[in-house]
């Protein structure tokens, strides 16, 4: 490239004129109409939440409310309250609903305890350089698949397995499949979910707050207790909500590892598939989302969501 | 002032992180109830010594006393030292109250007697009237001053301040200037207060250390650092110093080494305003900066160097030269200060 030495410097022409094309000018009219502006952003994104989410869950409630012919298997769209009253009622129902809600509240208490010294280990001891790494190595199992990791608790949990060679050095031997197994495997699958936030949350602490609290004479406990839970509870509440809904709605690891236990998923799934009846299926889908509002409620009333 | 034994005496103090000596062989003793400044650029040692006192470091070797006694491997909550920090660490989910009673609380100190005493503390600082407020809804200066209170309700024998000044405006830190020397005098303990700020430093302290590379580069009192800085780094990093190389020094000065004159020290000599000055040198006017109280001066030497003049802006003194200007420049020996060369420090 050649440059003319005698023309003059023109430094400002290098700026190309801002032209009136009609992107600009859209631009200029979109500035001028904030409410436009904000109906595009999200007609997209409440289209989907009011079709998928309250759509869904509207069919499923009025699914409930109908019948299915005996006779023919076809769906009538007879109102009838009997699917509601069975699932209230049934012996069935109210034992499968505390199991469920058992094991799920076991897992999600296990899921805290094991993912708190892991993620302060994580905010607060490791190098970066750690940190980088187990960040990566706690969300590597989710790139596996839920059905591969249930089965391979599956093979660790049979007779003769891994885990029995581990434990029957000390007297222990494998739980065999039943409800243990299905609360240990649930507790690895949601792991990751709860370990997460409680180290998103940790993150948050400053080590000044840390330091202050040993300066002023608190020990370990008191620093924990006083200072470090009620600072990430919020991060806690979010990773149980994870946790424990899943385990809720979960049917695929009791069918792997559970024996002959049933939770509300499987019910749900055999009345939809082998017995056809999707009305009674609904009116069951109903009572894990209740207790899930439930919790939601109880979890709103200590205050943790405000800090979310 | 005069206990038998140092508040603190830090013996051999070295922390290294990784290869970087951070502090490197620090001896000091700090008296009883004296307000002592670490003073020292960013990076040169002066935190990490407050860091080593509170615990929140281990030192790579020597040792910490406090009242004689050898705390260097006891953990923070087991030393009689409480920290002001930069960021006042204020536990944001507690009230102002539960935050200043929480060393208290720690100490298993009932609820009704820590509150009070609590309450107590937040009178001194003026804020007795926001015990319910959360942290967040104080400001700055009130930030500064719960920390203040929460940190000295334990009756520590010696608070440690880190910078606690560093995040407030210029006119609230010189009002908490004279809120922290009142404080100081009323308790009766042991400051030792961490800053970069020279002129904070030389407000406060009844002695100044001060830091450079890990290493204490003088101990005085405010006017010994100022009037009589022992080293070059010194004397450019507090105040402002003309300081001459041994070939200047020869030349304007008489004598030998690297010398520095202060500013202020200096004066335009003018037909006006004769004064008796011990050493002349003439030069031209290179910058006049007005600076309210005061105009600063920069005069090129014809000797090759350049030197900085504060003039006061007091009733006797005439508008200066513009620009340009010739003028002769004079001082006096007994304000000409030898400084030692950096490679020939002894320290004591």
């Amino acid at each position: 490239m050649t440059v003319d030495a005698s023309a003059p410097p023109t430094r400002r022409a290098v700026v190309p004129p801002q032209r009136g094309n009609i992107a600009r000018r859209g631009s200029v009219f979109l500035s001028r109409h904030p409410r436009l502006r904000l109906s595009l952003l999200l007609s997209a994104p409440l289209f989907w939440l009011g079709l998928v989410y309250i759509a869904a869950l509207a069919a499923l409630l009025i699914t409930a409310l109908w019948t299915v012919d005996s006779f023919t298997g076809q769906i009538s769209q007879t109102w009838t309250l009997d699917n509601i009253v069975a699932v209230l009622t049934g012996s069935l129902y109210q034992t499968v609903t505390l199991r469920t809600v058992g094991v799920a509240l076991l897992v999600t208490i296990i899921d805290i305890v094991i993912a708190l010294p892991i993620a302060f280990y994580m905010a607060k001891v490791a190098s970066p350089r750690a940190q980088r790494i187990l960040v990566i190595a706690i969300l590597m199992p989710l790139w596996a698949s839920y059905l591969v990791k249930a089965y391979a608790w599956r093979s660790v949990l049979s007779q003769g397995g891994i885990f029995e060679w581990l434990v029957s050095p000390f007297g222990g031997h494998s739980p065999g499949y039943g409800l243990p197994a299905t609360i240990i495997t649930l507790s690895y699958l949601w792991l990751p979910y709860v370990i997460l936030p409680i180290y998103a949350g940790l993150e948050r602490v400053p080590d000044s707050l840390l330091e202050a609290s040993a300066d002023l004479g608190g020990g370990t406990w008191s620093t924990l207790r006083l200072v470090v839970l009620p600072m990430i509870w919020p991060a806690i509440i979010a990773g149980s909500i994870f946790s424990f809904s899943l385990s809720l709605g979960d049917y695929i690891t009791v069918n792997i590892v559970g024996g002959a236990n049933q939770m509300l998923g499987n019910l749900v799934y055999t009345n939809v598939g082998a017995a056809n009846n999707l009305p009674l299926a609904a009116a069951i889908a109903f009572i894990p989302i209740l207790i899930i509002f439930a919790y939601l409620a109880a979890v709103r009333r200590t205050g943790a969501l405000n800090n979310l | 002032m005069t206990g038998a034994q140092p508040a603190i005496r830090l013996t051999g103090l070295t922390k290294s992180f990784g290869s970087i000596n951070a502090v490197d062989g620090v001896d000091l003793d700090i008296v009883e109830g004296e307000f002592f400044s670490m003073l020292g650029p960013s990076g040169s040692g002066k935190t990490t010594v407050l860091r080593l006192i509170a615990g929140f470091e281990q030192p790579t070797s020597g040792s910490i006393a406090l009242r004689g006694q050898d705390v260097t491997d006891r953990a923070p909550f087991d030393r009689d030292v409480n920290t002001v920090f930069q960021d006042y660490a204020l536990f944001p989910h507690m009230s102002v109250l539960d935050n200043v009673a929480y060393g208290l609380r720690v100490r298993g100190v009932a609820k009704r007697a820590r509150h009070e005493q609590a309450r107590a503390a937040l009178d001194t600082v003026r804020l007795g009237g926001f015990a319910d407020r959360k942290p967040s809804q104080l400001s700055g200066g009130q930030r500064q001053r719960v920390a203040l209170a929460r940190a000295t309700v334990v009756q520590p024998k010696v608070l440690l301040l880190d910078e606690p000044l560093g995040a407030l405006d210029l006119k609230l830190r010189e009002q908490m200037q004279v809120e922290l020397k009142e404080l100081q005098r009323s308790l009766g303990i042991t400051f030792i207060f961490v800053t970069h700020d020279q002129q904070e430093a030389l407000t406060l302290s009844d002695r100044i250390a001060v830091f450079n590379e890990g290493r204490i580069e003088q101990l005085g009192t405010p006017a010994e650092i100022y009037e009589r800085p022992a080293s070059p780094f010194v004397a450019a990093f507090v105040g402002t110093s003309n300081i001459f190389d041994d070939n200047i020094s020869q030349a304007l000065l008489g004598r030998s080494g690297t010398n520095s004159v202060r500013p202020e020290k200096i004066s335009i000599i003018t037909e006006n305003l004769p004064l008796v000055a011990d050493r002349a040198a003439t030069g031209v006017l290179a910058e006049v900066i007005y600076v309210g109280s005061s105009t600063q001066l920069i005069v090129d030497l014809d000797a090759g160097t350049r030197v900085v003049v504060l003039e006061q802006n007091d009733a006797h003194r005439v508008t200066t030269n513009g620009r340009g200007a010739r003028v002769t420049v004079g001082w006096n020996d007994s304000d000409i200060v030898a400084l030692t060369a950096p490679a020939l420090t002894s320290r004591p």
